[in-house]
């Protein structure tokens, strides 16, 4: 049992799934066994709406297996009130501004399914 | 509240050379280094009672104090996380001085981090599901350049700065190394082009040469009390003040959930309680050591120890402030780039030899050192 399993687990239905307290309802990423505001342990899943905006980016250049292709590495502030790490697609490198509205697709990578962002359709 | 850790001092340095193939254990190093330290101070193995190092260490206390001839140690602790960690080697052992729990305590902190295990490398298997998923991890931030590289973003970004301006630290870096006999890039200065000549690690943010280096190599040294350190075979160096300083929100790696993200979130708490401590602020600081995995850090740390204003760092260091000849020497050894990467305790070291006098790089009459790993410093001055 990991305290991330409900998140990869939401990720194998094609949901983005967030802890949020059952008792003063924070939302919280990165996931934990308790809520830091109330420190209830009882947690629901949250399913996110998958909007949210870029905080901070990179793209690596180091010459490693796993990133090949060069991928944007981003932070995403969600709607939901958390932070999460992931990856922009479907927008060149330079084109990446802070606060740039994002939405959520899946795509696989590497033989795994794993939540990815594009630039908002809905702006 | 009164402050007990400044009746403590280290009195003693030691340290194999920084290499990239040591060709012998990481114990070996170690206890090199302890021993170095023990002479430095004119001690004896079994005058330590105590010691200290990082969680992360190689070194078992057990089997470093049966090779080195310690009798019986009364206190042991390792500090949490990796080199923001560095001096609170430093604190841990003054709180066991200052409280009786030990009277000498040998900080130790070794490792083949070149020809054994990198650092720097890649941590495989996570871009897919295999061999789990993770987080951070599974999305592509598999090495410390890029997981930290994501931090440093927010505030380069906020403030306009540039690699191009970072060059600017590592010039100055690479400089001091160049005439420290003991950096392994000495003798092997730097300019603006070379740097920025230099392949893009993470863009835009670390080129090659805004890296620390891979080291091989020990370091050590010795805390007892001031007053005996009055009586040992070097002019002991005292501790002035000694912090550490873990927010909430915090991550040692990924810091990326604290709530503004354009700031090292514990800068200003530390710096209050070193100020506090010492009854210093940052126009008394001499000289500083600043704990650089990465070039940005340093331009964080002078803003966040209050050395100049937020944004201001970029050019701070350009106007030639950080120099030698500059209001406030920074890594005088040529820091971790430069010099080594020991894991920021070879930092402590110089700073040592700042206030003894006997640096490489010399500062006149330098009386207060901070060394800085941003979430543990020290204050050292003379006893």
């Amino acid at each position: 049992m990991r305290d991330q399993d409900l998140f990869w687990s939401g990720v194998d239905e094609g949901k983005l799934l967030f802890q949020k307290c059952r008792d003063c309802g924070t939302v919280r990423n990165p996931p934990g066994p308790m809520c830091p505001n109330c420190q209830s342990l009882n947690a629901a899943p949250h399913e996110s709406n998958g909007r949210g905006t870029v905080c901070a980016w990179i793209i690596s250049k180091h010459p490693t297996r796993p990133d090949e292709n060069h991928r944007i590495v981003a932070l995403i502030e969600m709607e939901d009130g958390v932070r999460m790490v992931s990856n922009l697609r479907e927008i060149d490198f330079a084109d990446v501004t802070p606060g740039l509205p994002v939405e959520l697709f899946f795509a696989e990578v590497g033989g795994a399914m794993l939540p990815q962002f594009r630039p908002s359709a809905s702006v | 509240m009164k402050n007990l850790l400044n009746q403590t001092a280290i009195a003693g340095i030691g340290q194999t050379e920084f290499s990239k193939f040591s060709g012998r254990s990481e114990l070996q190093l170690a206890l090199e280094a302890s021993k170095a330290a023990l002479d430095d101070a004119g001690l004896k193995p079994s005058d330590i009672d105590g010691t200290v190092t990082f969680t992360i260490d190689p070194n078992d206390e057990l089997a470093l104090m049966t090779n080195l001839g310690i009798h019986e140690l009364r206190w042991t602790a390792r500090t949490i996380g990796g080199g923001g960690g560095a001096s609170a080697t430093v604190q841990l052992a003054a709180a066991a001085v200052a409280s009786g729990a030990a009277n000498t305590v040998l900080v130790y902190r070794a490792f083949n981090e070149r020809s054994g295990q990198r650092f720097g490398q890649p941590i495989g298997g996570y871009a897919g599901g295999v061999p789990g998923k993770d987080i951070h991890f599974s999305f592509g931030l598999d090495t410390p350049a890029k997981i930290y590289a994501l931090w440093y973003q927010p505030y380069m970004a906020k403030y306009g700065v540039t690699n191009e301006d970072l060059a600017d630290y590592v010039v100055t870096a690479r400089q001091h190394a160049a005439t420290n006999p003991r950096a392994w890039f000495y003798e092997k200065p730097i300019t603006v082009e070379d740097h920025q000549k230099s392949r893009w690690i993470v863009e835009p943010v670390l080129r090659l040469l805004d890296c620390c280096q891979e080291s091989d190599g020990g370091v050590a040294l010795i805390v007892t009390s001031a007053e005996r350190a009055r009586d040992l075979r070097q002019r002991g160096v005292r501790v002035l003040a000694a912090a550490q300083s873990h927010t909430r929100n915090s991550d040692i790696m990924f810091n990326y959930y604290h709530e503004d993200l354009t700031v090292f979130d514990e800068l200003p708490t530390i710096s209050a309680q070193l100020w506090n401590q010492s009854g210093l602020g940052p126009k008394d600081i001499d000289v500083a050591m600043i704990y650089e995995n990465f070039s940005p850090i340093v331009l964080m740390a002078l803003e966040g120890h209050g050395f100049c204003g937020p944004g201001e760092a970029k050019d701070f260091i350009r106007e030639g402030h950080i120099g030698l000849k500059g209001s406030l020497p920074v890594n005088t050894h040529g820091g971790l780039l430069g010099e080594g990467y020991i894991h920021g305790v070879n930092n402590l070291l110089e700073g040592v030899r700042q206030i003894r006098g006997t640096a490489a790089n010399q500062i006149a009459d330098a009386e207060t050192v901070l060394v800085s790993a941003s979430r543990s410093a020290v204050i050292l001055g003379n006893l």
